[in-house]
């Protein structure tokens, strides 16, 4: 409170004299309080506050939106948003977005821009183009790309001749999630995850921290099951939110996960805890796994991972007590060391060994119902070179490995790449090695930016494309698999204020200058939809009018007791020794492997969520800023007591390659080992155009010079950093 | 007439603040001001700690300090027995906002004290408070205790509940239950 008991005494003092003096005053204001009031419409639409993609309905009233809550009609948000998605007012009407596009007129990278219209900006990115793909091939133009307005994007490109897209979301997050339960169990375990929380008994979070995670529905089941007495089981570094829920926190050393699954797998296996007749019926490679687990001992586990062995032993008990309801939680951002695949296998193998894959308070299966693809044009794309965005990564998925991107544009290995397209993707925030980043840019022909907010990597463009928020554009339908299958649509609450387009716009227009108007064949992107209803036999109205539709004759969660059921393997069983990582030289099951621990006077860097924002997206928006303005430094208190450190003072990270950090504020804490230092990701932004977000807090990827490469998927192990500490002067 | 109430199961609550924000858009609530807040404290050396989130508003207290502190019955209770503040009638003393032991209340930068109104503009719709519906957790529950079948009165029958600062006599109709113990390691 800010007023102290004198000030009190003062005002007590003034209002007894103003009380009397204002009572006529107050009448008037009465009188006037009469104002017709305008009627709110609400129109649903879908969330891009982060990639759960809720369903929202927002309120608007007078052209102007003035709240938004979620849609009951839609799982991922049942009613409910998270308080990122309340704060997409703030998106929309930060006075920071992009507003008109923007050409670069100093060197590369400077930031020195002059407004343009629309015609100069894509004019001179189609000028360019040409003259890459005359000189290098199409294939040079290369596009890193998150979120909805990939779709457009990916489909220009491809359409233009190149076939070199990443996305972040791949190699610098689930991929090898994906990779690992693809091999074992045929399919992905699905985004938003498949998870039957609300039914599990007992849920293992290695890593993940749900709260201070906040993708809706899964948050809103981890409750639900914690309100219904599931024992939980957090396996962190740090006392997160959801350890403060939990029976077992078992603050493991960093990087030796895979010693506590495999130690698992072991006593599951020994004292016969395991769900014999699921793995009978459904499993290959059983007894390969009982002979490579069983030098994983509890009393080893102990040695590598800091956990006592007697709590190794009764929290395998706690699960094998459970199952089949146990959720082992696969996790999201995976890409933590260099055997990401590996770590997530034993993941997926402890989940069969449990029998919790298509059971109740597992993982349920994906719903019975496909849609035949309706494509943005019926056109074929043009021949290419070989693509170059998977490296040499026998397992890399379809979305691309955005470090092939760099190498290649550094290296000109096997061919140049001249140009990058950037859509959606922070490229400083996202990927590690900025030093990399910057040096690749350096060499590229044409960098352009496609965005709603002037992003650091926006900053690096030669051309600023300014994308329209989520609320005042169509995307593409979002086919949702939830238990049961839905559609739900994107569609403008209000208009693009300032001079900005929707992303299929943006990709049409440059289109036409590119001579690619074949491929674009409808006028506007709900023309498109309205088509692509009909293929699908939806009424678009209907769609439009609730956000939502849903499909309940296409959920079917479980396997059914003694169901002969076959899943998507070579084998039609689940791989638990998988045959097709043996065919490419990777161990069939995982191996323990040791990675490098920080020397004395060295911590591990570790980062992670907060609630209020979605990685570097949200740091600058008015009303999520508010709540979170900067981010901390998470020290031991033990540790910051030696180095005389005090809760709230500034320090400054430098790495193991001597790259320091932006001053950030110590969060001194027992929540956390020793032997790490914890940020939440995306702060520290170099962005002068970003006001609120400029220098504030500490930027994590700033200090991940270093990353380790998983073999197998092209994953990148972001978690192999040390610093030290040093107070700032 | 009803009694409205909110019971705040703490076990459920996981820190989304999603609460804070939804309260802040529904109500207008101005920059830098929160009707409502979620404190986190933590006890205990690593690793064995302990951690409670607790969502903290307006506690609508039957026996309000900050009614009896008003010059101008500005803040008053409301036929539903919530605790209520007349703008127009306020005339920005702030006797309420040092009166009030919870620190419930702010001065809007408008002039007049502002404070958790239990959403009496969505109840009237027969709608639930915005922080209530929104709550990723369901940590918030509210409803008539005079109801006997209502969740709230449910959950107040089954579970033991606790207030904040009971010794301060205020009678808050904001109601904490735990409905088991969790612990670290």
């Amino acid at each position: 409170m800010s007023i102290t008991r004198r000030d009190f005494l003062k005002i007590g003092a003034v209002t007894a004299g103003a009380l009397a003096a204002s009572a006529p005053a107050i009448k008037s204001v009465m009188a006037l309080g009469k104002k017709p009031v305008s009627l709110p419409q609400y129109i649903p639409t879908t969330c891009e506050m982060c990639f759960w993609r809720c369903g929202v309905i927002a309120k608007v009233v007078d052209g102007k939106v003035v709240k938004l809550d979620g849609n009951p009609l839609h799982p991922n948000s049942r009613g409910k948003l998270c308080a990122r998605g309340h704060g997409g007012i703030g998106l929309l009407y930060d006075p920071d977005r992009l507003k008109t596009p923007l050409i670069n007129t100093g060197a590369r990278g400077e930031a020195k821009f002059k407004k343009a219209s629309w015609d100069e900006a894509l004019g001179y990115v189609a000028d360019k183009m040409q003259k890459i793909k005359e000189k290098y091939g199409a294939e040079s133009i290369a596009l890193l790309t998150h979120g909805t307005i990939s779709t457009y994007f990916m489909h220009l490109l491809q359409a233009y001749g190149s076939p070199n897209f990443a996305m972040p979301s791949f190699a610098l997050c689930r991929g090898a999630r994906g990779v690992a339960f693809e091999v074992t169990f045929g399919e992905d375990v699905g985004n938003p995850e498949r998870l039957d929380l609300q039914n599990s008994k007992a849920i293992v979070l290695i890593g993940s921290h749900l709260g201070e995670n906040a993708h809706n529905s899964q948050c809103q089941e981890f409750a639900e099951a914690i309100g219904k007495g599931a024992t939980l089981i957090v396996v962190d570094p740090r006392f997160s939110t959801a350890a403060g829920k939990a029976k077992y926190w078992l603050p493991i050393k960093p990087a030796t996960d895979l010693a506590l699954l495999l130690a698992w797998c072991n006593v599951i296996i020994n004292e016969g805890l395991y769900d014999k007749d699921y793995v009978a019926r459904y499993t290959t490679g059983f007894n390969e796994v009982v002979q490579a687990v069983k030098e994983y001992t509890p009393d080893w586990a102990e040695k590598e991972t800091d956990i006592p062995a007697s709590i190794i032993v009764e929290t395998a008990r706690v699960l094998g007590k459970n199952k089949p309801s146990v959720l082992i939680h696969p996790g999201r951002h995976t890409s933590w060391y260099g055997d990401n695949v590996q770590r997530q296998r034993a993941v997926a193998i402890l989940t069969a060994l449990l029998g919790a894959y298509g059971r109740p308070g597992g993982i349920y299966l994906n719903p019975k119902k496909k849609f035949e693809p309706v494509f943005l044009s019926e056109e074929d794309y043009p021949d290419h070179k070989p693509a170059l965005n998977k490296g040499n990564y026998p397992f890399a998925g379809e979305e691309g490995v955005t470090h092939a991107i760099v190498k290649a544009t550094l290296t000109e290995e096997p061919y140049p790449i001249k140009a990058w397209f950037t859509t959606g993707t922070n490229i400083m925030k996202a990927m590690p090695n900025q030093r990399d980043t910057l040096k690749a840019v350096q060499k590229l022909d044409l960098l352009v930016a496609v965005d709603m907010m002037p992003y650091d990597g926006v900053m690096l463009a030669d051309v600023v494309l300014p994308e329209c928020t989520y609320l005042e554009r169509h995307d593409d339908f979002f086919v949702v698999k939830e238990r049961a299958l839905g559609i739900s649509i994107r569609q403008p609450v209000v208009q693009p204020m300032y001079d900005t387009k929707p992303g299929w716009w943006i990709a049409k227009e440059l289109g036409k200058r590119l001579g690619l108007e074949r491929y674009f064949s409808w006028n506007t992107f709900e023309e498109f939809l309205k088509h692509k209803a009909e293929v699908w036999g939806i009424d678009y109205s209907e769609l439009a009018k609730n956000g939502y539709i849903n499909f309940p004759e296409s959920e079917k969660p479980y396997i059914q007791p003694g169901e002969d059921f076959k899943f998507k393997t070579p084998s039609g069983k689940i791989e638990l020794y998988s045959k097709e990582l043996k065919e490419h030289g990777f161990d069939p099951v995982p191996k323990y492997t040791k990675h490098e621990q920080p020397p004395e006077g060295w911590f591990r860097l570790i980062y992670g969520r907060a609630p209020v924002h979605t990685f570097s997206r949200t740091t600058n928006n008015p009303s999520l800023w508010e709540l979170m303005e900067e981010n901390v430094a998470w020290i031991n208190a033990k540790v910051a007591k030696r180095k005389g450190l005090k809760n709230g003072d500034y320090i400054v990270l430098v790495n193991q390659d001597g790259v320091k950090s932006n001053k950030v504020r110590a969060k001194v804490t027992e929540r956390i080992r020793p032997d790490c230092i914890y940020m939440v990701h995306g702060f520290g932004s170099t962005s002068k155009m970003l006001r609120k977000a400029y220098l504030r807090g500490a930027d994590d990827q700033q200090l991940i010079t270093r990353y380790a490469i998983d073999p197998i998927s092209g994953t990148v192990g972001m978690r192999v950093n040390f610093v030290k500490v040093t107070k700032e002067v | 007439m009803p009694r409205y109430v909110m019971v705040i199961d703490v076990e459920r609550c996981i820190g989304c603040m999603a609460c804070v924000i939804t309260c802040k858009k529904e109500n207008d609530v101005p920059a830098e001001h929160y009707r409502t807040r979620v404190v986190e404290e933590v006890r205990g050396e690593f690793p064995h700690l302990r951690m409670e989130l607790r969502s903290e508003l307006c506690n609508h207290c039957e026996n309000a300090p900050c009614i009896d502190a008003c010059p101008t019955r500005a803040s008053y209770r409301a036929k539903d027995g919530t605790v209520q503040i007349d703008k127009i009638k306020c005339i920005g003393c702030k006797a309420c906002i040092l009166a009030c032991p919870y620190d419930a209340r702010y001065s809007h930068p408008k002039g007049y004290a502002d404070k958790c109104t239990f959403c009496e503009h969505r109840i009237k719709e027969g709608k639930k408070p915005a922080c209530v519906e929104t709550c990723l957790g369901k940590s918030r529950i509210f409803g008539d205790l005079d109801e006997p079948n209502s969740e709230v009165a449910e959950l107040l029958k089954k579970y033991d509940a606790s207030v904040r600062l009971e010794f301060a006599g205020t009678k808050p109709r904001v109601f904490y239950i735990k409905k088991k113990f969790a612990g670290g390691m």
